[in-house]
């Protein structure tokens, strides 16, 4: 392979500022590191780590509603107390501190340098300080957990009044420090989504125009801006609701003139961009690994990309389809339910542009691919059951029920986990130099998808049959312990174990992988994007040869003109 | 569909089932065409020796039909669906019939009370009936209904009626049912309210008018004070 490599101007800048040294010591190293990998790989092992904290907080509950009253192996007998919280504790971590700094925050920081063909983030000291506060946010959560009177219990949401006042959750420290957690994790997130953009939009490798930017740069740019755009009203929201819990005033507090209600657009307002947030990096891994594995160029780049933007656009009207029945005017209701349903239309779009991409490949089926066609396959589902909750007539009936757990879960698992593990097994040869056993992976990717399914399809029909949510116990409901209803929950449980057994077969390989496995290339995929183009696993700074030119768009596979049926960004013919 | 397992019992819970129908019918179809499509390329253009992937950048207008036709009927299933789902919304959120009665609902941490206006059929007045966690009412009647909390957000919500509405302190909420089927149902808070929610079950009891007139009979405060015959008996002995 011919590497062009260029020395040019902005060679000297940002890299030098922060040093070529190699840090001396493991605290230096791990603690105060700049370097954008270092950061990278700690966001992904914070947030797989607490993917663990995620995961067992709903193996517990589960179980409970699988077998009420039993006491949970590792846990013991669940209490409504309990329940609560760690109802809200999945519900939380999995979000805030499992898929945004998976997702948004390793996958940025470690690919956008790579990936533009530049030697570090814009401000890498910002990005430092993002990570420290991520940490520091997830000290707070575990504060709250072991706080007097318990976890918080409000459900992630955490709608007033349950949330504001300790005299209602009964958890007078857990709730403070919950919102508090959430609020410094908001703010790392603000300073990374800042240098994410500063860094595309600046420091871009020479030759690389808007339109040869890889697809999964762009989601996480889109992404980052919606976060910054809409995250600034649940902060401001988020200090009226800790005003409320700790000084007592009443913004949300009907006695003292406030609106309950208002909490949940403030709410949402970023809740559902964070939706799309999550998503559109998901999507972006998705064109990364389909491309590759299929030998094929993109299909219609330019559409994927405008109806992402159009997405991001969307997404910011269409909050208020979580409180049809919420008390907001009724009439509300037919303009959230118009612009939701019409959201289908761009996501749909990027759907059918990965499906059109298929065509005429010459598709290799390999771990990562699996993973990113299971990624469309399932992610279908959750959207299109989406369209039953957007309906807002439909919706008076699904709302706060096990479907509207189905549907998500359909959206969010895909993105926050099986997305991420097409990431994580395409890019783990440029991650640590060595390859992942494919064997082992393919076992891992059937013992994850065939449970997922059997997790919620039998929500779907719990749902349909009116079993509504958060819900401790359902024996003392006549009309939700009818018979089969029961069997769906121990069978959704049963799956849920599992699918997390399966998990530890990730883990064994991963770090087995890790130190044993076999020796990777540069690029082992022929892939054509610059992270390729660094030596496995790249040094500090990056491209030691010097940093790459671009000559050409990102999926240029299989091009007629060529022999190889692959032709990197960076090689000059 | 939804009536197989939970009955239709209000009047516009059939709209609402045919609603959902509508939509399992719409992108159940188009659902089933995607995923055909998608399994149907992957297992077409799995690698072959020698054979190079094709090279179509998807730009031009030829191309791109094939995802903007899906595209388009997106845009149309999604026109209808939207027309029926307003359709649906406005007959159980925006219209309020002629009442022949009024109940009162109030929510708390963690039970029910439901206010029925008793004999004279107007609320607030001394023959009112307060009951916990179980409301009374008449088949083939028309019902509004007032929801109050005293404390934190709950969730009316009667899967048989297809019926769901939230509740927020510092105000009354109104809506509107019309039972059609006798029998008892459950009644669900289904807004996380506490350490409680999962224990805030009430029952709607359905009854044919002489039953509710006989029941209401029986819970008339006026009736309710006087000693029942077998208690008179029991004090004879």
């Amino acid at each position: 392979m011919s590497t062009a490599t260029a020395e040019h101007g902005h060679e000297g800048q940002g890299h030098d500022a922060h040093g070529h040294h190699e840090p001396q010591n493991f605290f230096l190293k791990y603690f105060w590191s700049t370097d954008h990998k270092i950061i990278g790989m700690q966001y992904l092992f914070t947030g797989l780590a607490m993917a663990v904290v995620g995961g067992f907080a709903v193996y517990a509950f589960r179980m409970q509603l699988a077998f009420p009253g039993m006491s949970v192996p590792g846990w013991g007998r669940v209490t409504a107390t309990d329940y609560n919280a760690l109802v809200t504790t999945h519900g939380s971590v999995m979000i805030f501190w499992v898929a945004m700094p998976v997702l948004i925050a390793a996958l940025g920081n470690y690919l956008i340098p790579l990936m533009i063909g530049c030697d570090d983030m814009v401000f890498p000291r910002l990005n430092r300080l993002s990570y420290q506060l991520f940490l520091l946010s997830i000290v707070v959560l575990f504060m709250s957990f072991y706080a007097q009177g318990g976890g918080f219990g409000g459900a992630w949401t955490s709608y007033p009044p349950l949330a504001a006042k300790a005299e209602y959750n009964l958890t007078p420290a857990g709730a403070p420090l919950w919102l508090l957690a959430v609020a410094l994790e908001f703010a790392a997130f603000l300073l990374g989504g800042i240098n994410f953009v500063t860094t595309v939009m600046n420091s871009r490798a020479p030759g690389m125009k808007m339109f040869d930017i890889p697809m999964v740069i762009w989601m996480i740019i889109i992404a980052s801006i919606m976060f910054m755009a809409s995250v600034g009203p649940l902060v401001a929201g988020a200090v009226m609701l800790f005003f409320d819990q700790t000084l007592g005033t009443g913004f949300f507090d009907p006695n003292q003139g406030g609106d309950p209600v208002l909490w949940q657009h403030l709410f949402w307002f970023f809740g559902h961009p964070e939706v799309y947030v999550v998503l559109l990096p998901a999507m972006g891994i998705v064109a990364e690994v389909v491309t590759t594995f299929a030998r094929k160029k993109l299909f219609a780049y330019k559409t994927v990309l405008y109806t992402a933007v159009g997405t991001g656009v969307l997404g910011f009207f269409v909050w208020a389809h979580h409180q049809f029945i919420a008390g907001i005017d009724p009439r509300m209701a037919n303009i959230f339910s118009v612009t939701t349903l019409l959201i289908s239309i761009p996501v749909a779009e990027m759907c059918f542009v990965y499906i059109a991409t298929l065509y005429g490949g010459s598709i290799r089926l390999t771990t990562p691919m699996l993973w990113a066609l299971a990624f469309i396959g399932e992610f279908l589902i959750g959207g299109v059951t989406g369209i039953f909750l957007g309906a807002s007539g439909a919706d008076i009936y699904f709302h706060d029920t096990y479907f509207v757990i189905a549907h998500f879960h359909y959206t969010f698992f895909p993105i926050a986990f099986i997305a991420v593990f097409a990431a994580m097994t395409y890019w783990f040869p440029k991650m640590f130099g060595r390859y992942m056993n494919e064997a082992w992976g393919k076992v891992h990717f059937w013992g994850t998808i065939i449970p997922f399914n059997f997790i919620f399809i039998p929500l779907f029909l719990l749902g349909a049959r009116g079993d509504h949510r958060r819900i401790y116990d359902y024996t003392h409901f006549p009309d939700l312990m009818k018979p089969g209803m029961q069997d769906l929950r121990i069978l959704a449980t049963l799956a849920l174990v599992t699918l997390l057994a399966f998990q530890l077969v990730f883990v064994v390989n991963f770090f087995l992988s890790m130190f044993r496995g076999k020796k990777a290339e540069a690029n082992p995929w022929k892939a054509n994007t610059l992270e390729w183009v660094a030596p496995s696993p790249p040094p500090h700074g990056n491209f030691p040869e010097g940093l790459p030119n671009v000559y050409r768009g990102p999926y240029e596979f299989s091009h007629p003109d060529r022999q190889e049926d692959y032709w990197p960004q960076n090689v000059a013919s | 569909m939804i009536d197989q397992y939970v009955p239709n019992a209000s009047s516009f819970a059939g709209q609402i089932d045919e609603l959902i129908l509508l939509i399992t019918a719409i992108v159940g179809f188009w659902w089933l065409l995607a995923e055909g499509v998608f399994f149907w390329l992957i297992i077409k253009f799995n690698a072959q020796e020698g054979v190079k992937a094709q090279y179509v950048s998807g730009e031009n207008a030829k191309e791109k039909r094939w995802v903007s036709m899906p595209h388009y009927a997106t845009l149309v299933f999604d026109v209808i669906i939207m027309i029926f789902a307003v359709k649906a919304w406005q007959e159980v959120k925006q219209t309020m019939p002629q009442a022949d009665s009024t109940v009162r609902v109030i929510a708390q941490q963690w039970a029910w009370t439901f206010v029925h206006p008793g004999p004279d059929n107007l609320l607030d007045t001394p023959d009112d009936i307060r009951l916990v966690d179980e409301l009374h009412v008449e088949k083939g009647k028309t019902y509004h209904f007032e929801l109050q909390s005293r404390d934190v957000l709950h969730s009316f919500s009667v899967p048989v009626f297809r019926l769901k509405q939230d509740i927020v302190p510092g105000r009354t909420i109104r809506g509107w049912f019309k039972p059609t089927m006798t029998g008892g149902f459950d009644i669900q808070c289904t807004e996380i309210c506490g350490i409680g929610h999962g224990f805030m079950p009430a029952r709607i009891l359905v009854h044919t008018p002489e039953e509710f007139q006989n029941w209401q009979q029986a819970k008339s405060p006026a009736q309710a004070a006087l000693p029942t015959p077998a208690e008179q008996m029991g004090g004879m002995k």
